[in-house]
């Protein structure tokens, strides 16, 4: 049974089904404890504080941005926590979850943005790749 | 968010800080050298700036691991300073330009920065990237065929490459296998050399040569003071990125002393103004740079590259850095604008487009900051000055309460008054300020004027609601008979 989880979200559709994925795996142990990892980039830093006038207002867009899928998991009644760490996502998720110890690991396909992803390459392949517990790419 | 103490900024990640270091020096040669073409002087006068902007910074800075050097922005502004008058002037204009933020940073500047408006620091890096992208423009459009292939060669390895090895930054890997094919095969092609000289040798002190008087004071002035602004505007933006993206605090004020410094340095040692980059930055952040060595050991790498390799850079194509410079200003784009036009209210919409296209018209940065600010305080004070005078309930009910939504102050003292050209004579007539503030001497003044007028048609006013330092300024300074004073 998996007891910590782990999923890393950028807020897009595919990370909601993710969020999906875990509840439905946290309902079938009590002990389910569900992390949910945001990760901010440099160019995400630099848009956000760019549109925002105040470093509140950066804080509360960031809340918006976590708040659906916070809301699935407590509609759904499971534990979690959410989590915000700065860095390139895909390493920095990496090194969290090798860091932490997870049972399992919840990414979604794609992120926000595609001509991202044909520059950078894909987050959940680094992930799926790196991370020493069992991935599971949702799409 | 905490700062660390001086000793951990410089040595709490040595490692980090030195590899980050070496990847930020090879990504600021190219930049160092487009932004010296763009404002007209030697490729040199770019990198002694660099190397010089960058290793004082590191000492005297606010926000470790920000990248300080020769930069876009201040290299559009000193355009006409430089084809008008010449490098010396332009030296004598960096100096002054390092006093002015020296002084500005003693004044705690940083403070006033919230008080630019978002709309116009988006107009900024917009118009900042349109800029550069124009200067690019002579170097790849109209040139020849092979130009376009180059260009063309240069975005491929910029954008593809990374996707499956990023030990050497790309813009390194396109210049050095593009100047090999044109070194090797005896292209004649523009380089950099064709635009000016390399030396290889340290920068050196020396005064720059222009005469003492007010007439040169005069000359550089306008041109400091752009640099200056612009300067500081760009720094501080950058700063407050890093706080956020490496989760630490810095000292803004102490920043922009800094700024000052290094300028006035290298001012001295023929450099040309610079500021905080927030590409390189965000190069440094994620290569690993965390501390103070990082941007000290980009800016000697850097001059340690030019002194052994400075034969070899005046062989980089043209094409090769106009390409570059292209995937700067996409870099620097901010490409969430399209969706904030869209989204965003319309004032500040229409800001934002006004400061680019001031920007793009005048070439010059503190020109669209200054009319982006100047309209959107217009348009916030457009906003605000709104006052409304509602009846309560019904418009047929007996009620005389008036309930009053807004800020009162010189803007809507005249909508306030007009408002109440309709009352009707009624007994009893109560004004509600729940909902409101009174700011300045016109609006007791319009308070009074309404007042006066009611009392003279032998009615009986009440106000109530009035706050408290609403209250303080009513009792202050009306005039009106003491009847609708202390309603409390």
């Amino acid at each position: 049974m998996y007891e910590k989880i782990l999923v890393a979200a950028d807020g897009s559709d595919h990370s909601k089904r993710a969020a999906h994925e875990a509840v439905k795996m946290a309902k079938a142990n009590p002990q389910a404890f569900i992390t949910l990892l945001y990760v901010i980039d440099y160019e995400k830093a630099r848009t956000e504080i760019l549109h925002g006038q105040s470093s509140d207002e950066v804080h509360l867009e960031r809340k918006k941005h976590l708040m659906p899928l916070e809301e699935i998991f407590r509609s759904a009644g499971v534990d979690f926590e959410t989590k915000t760490l700065h860095g390139v996502p895909g390493p920095t998720i990496v090194k969290h979850a090798n860091e932490t110890g997870y049972d399992v690991v919840l990414i979604g396909s794609r992120g926000l943005n595609a001509l991202q992803e044909m520059v950078l390459g894909s987050v959940s392949h680094k992930v799926a790749k790196r991370v020493q517990a069992p991935v599971i790419i949702v799409k | 968010m905490n700062t660390l103490p001086y000793k951990e900024q410089w040595f709490g990640n040595i490692r980090g800080d030195i590899l980050a270091g070496i990847v930020v020096a090879l990504a600021l040669i190219p930049e160092a050298i487009a932004f010296s073409i763009i404002a007209g002087v030697d490729p040199m006068v770019g990198l002694y700036a660099s190397f010089s902007i960058a290793v004082v910074i590191s000492f005297v800075g606010g926000r470790p691991a920000m990248i300080s050097a020769a930069t876009g922005a201040m290299a559009l502004a000193m355009v006409l300073l430089v084809r008008d008058h010449g490098l010396d002037y332009l030296l004598a204009a960096t100096v002054l330009t390092g006093v002015l933020q020296l002084i500005f940073g003693l004044l705690k500047v940083a403070r006033f920065m919230k008080f630019i408006p978002r709309a116009v620091m988006i107009g900024f890096v917009n118009s900042l990237a349109i800029l550069i992208f124009m200067a690019q423009v002579p170097f790849i459009f109209g040139v020849n065929a092979i130009t376009y292939v180059f260009v063309g060669i240069t975005l491929a390895i910029v954008y593809i490459l990374p996707r499956f090895f990023t030990a050497i930054p790309a813009p390194l890997i396109a210049i050095l296998v593009l100047t090999g094919v044109v070194m090797y095969s005896g292209m004649d092609m523009q380089n950099v050399g064709s635009l000016g000289t390399i030396s290889q040798t340290l920068p050196s002190f020396f005064i720059p040569n222009v005469p003492f008087n007010f007439e040169t004071l005069q000359i550089i002035f306008p041109t400091a003071l752009a640099l200056s602004i612009i300067g500081l505007l760009e720094s501080l933006l950058t700063a407050s990125i890093l706080d956020d993206a490496t989760e630490t605090g810095s000292d803004k004020n102490q920043e922009a002393r800094g700024q000052g410094i290094a300028n006035i340095i290298t001012g001295f040692f023929g450099g040309m103004a610079g500021c905080a980059m927030i590409g390189q930055s965000g190069i440094n952040v994620r290569s690993g740079g965390r501390g103070r060595l990082s941007t000290f050991t980009a800016g000697v790498f850097l001059m340690f590259l030019i002194i052994v390799l400075g034969n070899w850079v005046v062989q980089i194509p043209m094409p090769v850095l106009a390409g570059i410079m292209v995937m700067v200003c996409i870099g620097t784009f901010d490409w969430g604008s399209f969706k904030y036009l869209a989204t965003a209210p319309k004032s500040d919409a229409i800001v934002m487009l006004l400061t680019v296209v001031v920007v793009v018209y005048t070439h010059d940065l503190s020109k669209g900051v200054f009319a982006g600010v100047i309209l959107s305080t217009i348009l916030f004070a457009a906003k605000i000055s709104k006052v409304e005078v509602r009846k309560e309930g019904l418009e047929s009910n007996a009620s005389n309460r008036y309930n009053i939504h807004g800020q009162l102050f010189f803007a809507s003292s005249q909508d306030f008054v007009s408002a109440f050209d309709k009352v009707e004579a009624s007994e009893g007539i109560v004004l509600d300020f729940s909902d409101a503030t009174v700011w300045d001497d016109s609006g007791v003044g319009a308070i009074d004027r309404v007042m006066n007028k009611l009392q003279a048609q032998g009615q009986t006013v009440e106000i109530t609601g009035l706050n408290a330092s609403s209250q303080k300024l009513v009792d202050k300074l009306a005039t009106y008979g003491t009847a609708g004073k202390s309603t409390h």
